[in-house]
């Protein structure tokens, strides 16, 4: 077990899932230390391991590195899935924070009150269709590359991710971008995505009502 | 034209303010292009300028970034103040980001409705005294260095010395038992660069106050 990351949080998707993706995607292995109960988490905020008393936490290389993206930063350059200079870092990191958004909206949309959810989720399907893919469609249209950044996988991984939560919330919302679908089965076809896609992955399952009652009770909300 | 970065927000804190700190406190010349009312925003979003159709949009070195953290990750590379490798930046990134979720919490407040305003305020103040402060505090303890990390200026002492004048406009106390983040405060704000953007006259906004909020809910129509 020397020197494979480990990551702490809950067994579900959440603010982890992300990383998840990028590490499989650069193929490193790596070890889950699943929280289970408020104890648990309140034994990780005793170890004074979380700087900001919160996870996703990740132990990488004598560090006890927290917040999604410092995380996920640390990891892509790395594994070289950063881009080769400061302006292909610029247009990686414009793409990696749109679908960040979009993703957010996703994410906590089970936690709507049920009389605003149905709102909410109009809206998601409009940022999708009228802002979102579109976005992401035209830059892969406007190079006719493989991938969006300087000809080399890097925040595809992050957008794939998203397409697949996307085609989970409504598969239609994907019809009419034919590059975005060509992007989500080439990377989807890595080796390393390959095998992080098949059943028994650490790749975790859509949200459940259980999964969500057990984040209520671990983290108080 | 001149080169310089241009700008494009509403004239007021927002999303942008942090981004005009960094652009300060690097000594680099900006200018600033105000959306005053929708059909400014529009106009952005009709010309293809903002790729999520929405601001802070920054025009700088021939590109049109869009989306906060992107224009603050490039800024701060190209004048240097990211760290000198891999680990300093992952440091820098995890107090940039714990900064963001306390100024974002603050940004956000005076928009609560008027009901929940009292129990938001106390939440900020508990995150701020029990949280955030003491983290910060610690890390400038743990090594008794002057800057955050890797004992030189980076990002993160920017962000989190403007997150300190934040909380002081909200309450002075709540600095009180952190000598070491007000001796941050005292030492950053002194730097040349930082010292006039500090004073009257600058590209610093004031804080957001009502009238404030009435022209941003205008023009993003929120």
């Amino acid at each position: 077990t020397a020197g494979k990351p480990k990551l702490h949080y809950f067994d579900a998707r959440g603010r982890m899932e992300a990383i998840l993706w990028l590490l499989a995607a650069a193929g490193v292995e790596f070890e889950e230390k699943l929280i289970e109960s408020s104890e648990d988490l309140d034994k990780l905020r005793h170890d004074e391991s979380l700087v900001f008393q919160q996870v996703p936490v990740v132990e990488i290389d004598g560090m006890n590195l927290v917040q999604t993206r410092a995380i996920l930063n640390y990891i892509a350059t790395k594994h070289d899935l950063y881009g080769k200079d400061m302006k292909e870092r610029a247009l990686i990191d414009m793409y990696t924070e749109g679908v960040a958004d979009l993703g957010e909206m996703i994410m906590l949309l089970p936690l709507c009150p049920p009389d605003q959810k149905n709102a909410k989720l109009t809206l998601i399907r409009e940022r999708t269709t009228n802002c979102y893919l579109p976005a992401f469609e035209k830059v892969l249209k406007s190079h006719g590359q493989d991938y969006l950044v300087g000809n080399k996988l890097s925040t595809d991984i992050h957008l794939v991710e998203l397409l697949y939560y996307v085609e989970e919330l409504d598969s239609s919302l994907l019809a009419n971008f034919p590059l975005l679908k060509g992007l989500k089965t080439r990377v989807s076809n890595l080796p390393a995505m390959k095998r992080f896609l098949q059943p028994g992955s650490q790749r975790k399952p859509p949200g459940s009502e259980k999964s969500l009652e057990q984040a209520r009770k671990i983290f108080k909300f | 034209m001149s080169g310089k970065p241009i700008l494009h927000y509403f004239n007021g804190r927002g999303r942008m303010e942090c981004i005009r700190w960094l652009l300060a406190a690097a000594g680099v010349e900006f200018e600033e292009k105000f959306i005053e009312k929708p059909e400014d925003l529009d106009k952005l979003k009709n010309d293809g300028s903002l790729m999520f159709q929405q601001v802070p949009m920054v025009e700088i070195d021939g590109m049109k970034l869009v989306q906060t953290r992107a224009i603050l990750n490039y800024i701060a590379t190209k004048y240097n103040l990211y760290g000198k490798d891999i680990k300093e930046r992952a440091l820098i990134d995890m107090y940039s980001e714990g900064v963001a979720d306390l100024g974002e919490m603050i940004m956000l407040f005076p928009l609560s409705p008027p009901a929940e305003k009292d129990a938001k305020l106390t939440l900020i103040r508990e995150k701020t005294t029990n949280r955030y402060l003491p983290a910060f505090e610690n890390v400038l303890k743990s090594h008794g260095q002057d800057y955050l990390v890797g004992n030189k200026l980076s990002r993160a002492d920017i962000h989190l010395v403007e997150l300190l004048y934040d909380v002081e406009e909200l309450d002075p106390s709540l600095l009180a038992n952190f000598p070491l983040l007000k001796a941050l405060k005292a030492r950053v704000s002194n730097l040349p660069t930082v010292k006039k953007f500090l004073q009257p006259g600058s590209q610093r906004k004031p804080p957001t106050d009502e009238k404030k909020i009435e022209e941003a809910r205008k023009v993003f129509k929120f």
